[in-house]
């Protein structure tokens, strides 16, 4: 038998996998955005677990909306991504460094 | 299921609409200059301020199965938040045009930001605040990289968009917290269910605290202020630094100080935690600041210091403070970004503290609009600056919390250090050579004298405004 725990754990565990992926990595932009989705999908599970054991139905509906805001944030990063590799060339996230203070 | 009643949810509904409108009529009218989309936009908004007014003023009803309220602190933030856009949209004009960036995707952009921060104003359920959230987020992204060709613009957005999904994620994570402990969305069934003993909900109010203080810039989570101000354009850093502030202040308000009334004690003294490092931090990176944009950015720092002093007095008066510091502060930054785009022109950002040497020669009504909006910022008696402050203190005070006045006011002395060297260069220091007249239109002259004014009139006349912010809470 599967717990909430069991869920809020794995949860956890995406969740802070996501964070970590945006501090450590220094190399590429993309992973960033793949870091992003991993948080928001994190949070989805956490909803769906929580939405089962308590028999509420408002969670599950809660968990589209997160997909389709997921969906608008990636194609919006992606267009900025754009943007930023034919001004620079580059999408290293190390030379993000231009302005300083 | 009965049906929701759309009549209180009018404003948000006129907001959408017209902005859908707005984009689809840009498409069709000829001309570089915009103006059936401008006026549009402006039209649009003070339309929403009579009807957010005549609907929602007196009110406070539930409707959409309670996902959405109409109350008296929805309207007040709401109206400010379209005065603070009315007026981000009439100086960016003249800026954007100079520069090939006019295009009706800038006034579509700024009103579905201000239908954003609309529907979190009223939100009464942690869909609806998530949703406002994600909806002033996204548009405030694309704004950033509003100039498509500057390396600095589109490095700015990134970088802002990147912290900004983190801080969403936070605040969703916070959101999923709370509503397992809760078992529902709806924010008065949480206010009721929250308490300190149940871990859920802890965990949910730091990840939501922590979501929302980025909103504001409040250190540590400031790091992308001054990156943002500094890289995007002048007009959209200045519509970034006035109303999503109000916006970050409707969900602190909505999810944390009616959400969780009971776990006030433990936000407390976060609050205060990050309200002292604001106020350190941002005064202090301020000082060394040779550009002006970016010292405009650790200074929202220091006030975002003062705003959270007033919330975590956690009392109606301080509430009211907060709110009055907000709107208040948010005017005086727009003219500050005014004074910016007055001086720059084409291929000349002027976003240098150097840049404003002499500008009391070069166009004494701007360098007296830019003293009445320093001394405010730096809070000398008789601008507005000073009375929102002296009420945010008045309200710690009476809390009990005399050590927290102290560090403000003794950081709020060091303010004064770099306000007064921009007003040195502005009115003692000779102009560069060769410098040209400075060109702008006779209506951004007459809208930033005015907001000078409004500095000056609402430090002198405060009353009608903080007796509305604290009845918004009463």
């Amino acid at each position: 038998m599967i717990e909430l725990q069991d869920y809020l754990v794995l949860g956890a565990l995406l969740f802070a996998l996501g964070v970590a992926g945006i501090f450590i990595n220094r190399k590429n932009a993309i992973v960033l955005l793949m870091s992003l989705e991993l948080i928001l999908l994190s949070v989805n599970i956490n909803f769906i677990g929580f939405s089962h054991f308590l028999q509420d139905l408002a969670g599950q509906v809660f968990v589209f909306f997160i997909l389709t805001v997921a969906a608008a944030e990636a194609a919006i990063g992606l267009a900025i991504l754009v943007v930023l590799f034919r001004n620079r060339g580059t999408i290293n996230v190390g030379d993000l460094d231009s302005m300083k203070g | 299921m009965p049906m929701p009643d759309f009549s209180l949810a009018l404003p948000e509904l006129w907001v959408g609409a017209m902005a859908c409108v707005i984009l689809v009529a840009d498409l069709f009218v000829p001309g570089k200059d915009r103006a059936t989309s401008f006026y549009l936009s402006l039209f649009t908004l003070a339309v929403a301020a009579w009807l957010t007014l005549d609907t929602q003023w007196d009110a406070r009803a539930l409707t959409f199965s309670d996902m959405y309220v109409a109350d008296k602190l929805g309207a007040v933030l709401k109206v400010a938040v379209y005065g603070l856009t009315a007026l981000a949209f009439v100086y960016a004009r003249g800026y954007l045009k100079s520069r090939d960036m006019l295009q009706g995707e800038y006034f579509v952009l700024g009103l579905f930001a201000v239908l954003g921060m609309m529907v979190m104003s009223s939100a009464h359920s942690l869909l609806t605040a998530y949703i406002g959230l994600e909806l002033l987020s996204l548009c405030q992204y694309v704004l950033v990289a509003f100039n498509r060709d500057s390396r600095f613009g589109s490095e700015a957005a990134m970088k802002y968009f990147v912290l900004g999904s983190l801080a969403s994620g936070m605040v969703l994570y916070g959101m999923s917290m709370i509503y397992g402990g809760a078992g529902s969305l709806d924010l008065a069934a949480v206010a009721r269910a929250a308490n300190a003993d149940n871990m859920l909900f802890v965990f949910g109010l730091v990840f939501v605290l922590v979501g929302v203080t980025f909103k504001l810039g409040a250190v540590p989570f400031h790091m992308w202020i001054p990156d943002v101000y500094e890289g995007a354009p002048t007009p959209v850093a200045l519509f970034i630094g006035t109303a999503p502030k109000v916006g970050a202040l409707a969900l602190f308000m909505r999810l944390i100080y009616e959400g969780l009334p009971l776990l006030q004690e433990h936000y407390q003294l976060m609050l205060a935690i990050l309200a002292v490092l604001s106020l350190i931090v941002g005064n202090l990176f301020a000082v060394v600041q040779t550009n002006f944009k970016r010292l405009l950015g650790y200074s929202t720092v220091s006030h975002v210091g003062f705003i959270l002093l007033g919330l975590l007095a956690g009392t109606d008066a301080g509430n009211g403070a907060a709110l009055f510091y907000t709107i208040t502060y948010a005017l005086t930054a727009a003219g500050a970004f005014a004074v910016i785009i007055l001086l720059s022109r084409r291929g000349f950002e002027a976003d240098q503290v150097a840049d404003l040497r002499g500008l009391f020669q070069r166009d004494s009504m701007a360098a007296w609009a830019l003293l009445l909006i320093m001394f405010s910022m730096t809070g000398v008696p008789g601008t507005v600056g000073f009375y929102a402050k002296l009420v945010v203190l008045q309200a710690v005070v009476d809390a009990g919390l005399v050590w927290l006045a102290i560090i403000g006011v003794l950081f709020a002395v060091v303010g004064a250090f770099y306000y007064l060297r921009v007003l040195k260069a502005a009115f003692f220091e000779a102009p560069p050579e060769g410098a040209p007249a400075l060109e702008a239109s006779g209506s951004f002259r007459a809208v930033l004298a005015g907001n000078a004014l409004a500095v000056l009139l609402l430090g002198i006349f405060p009353g009608a405004l903080i007796a509305t912010c604290i009845a918004a809470f009463a």
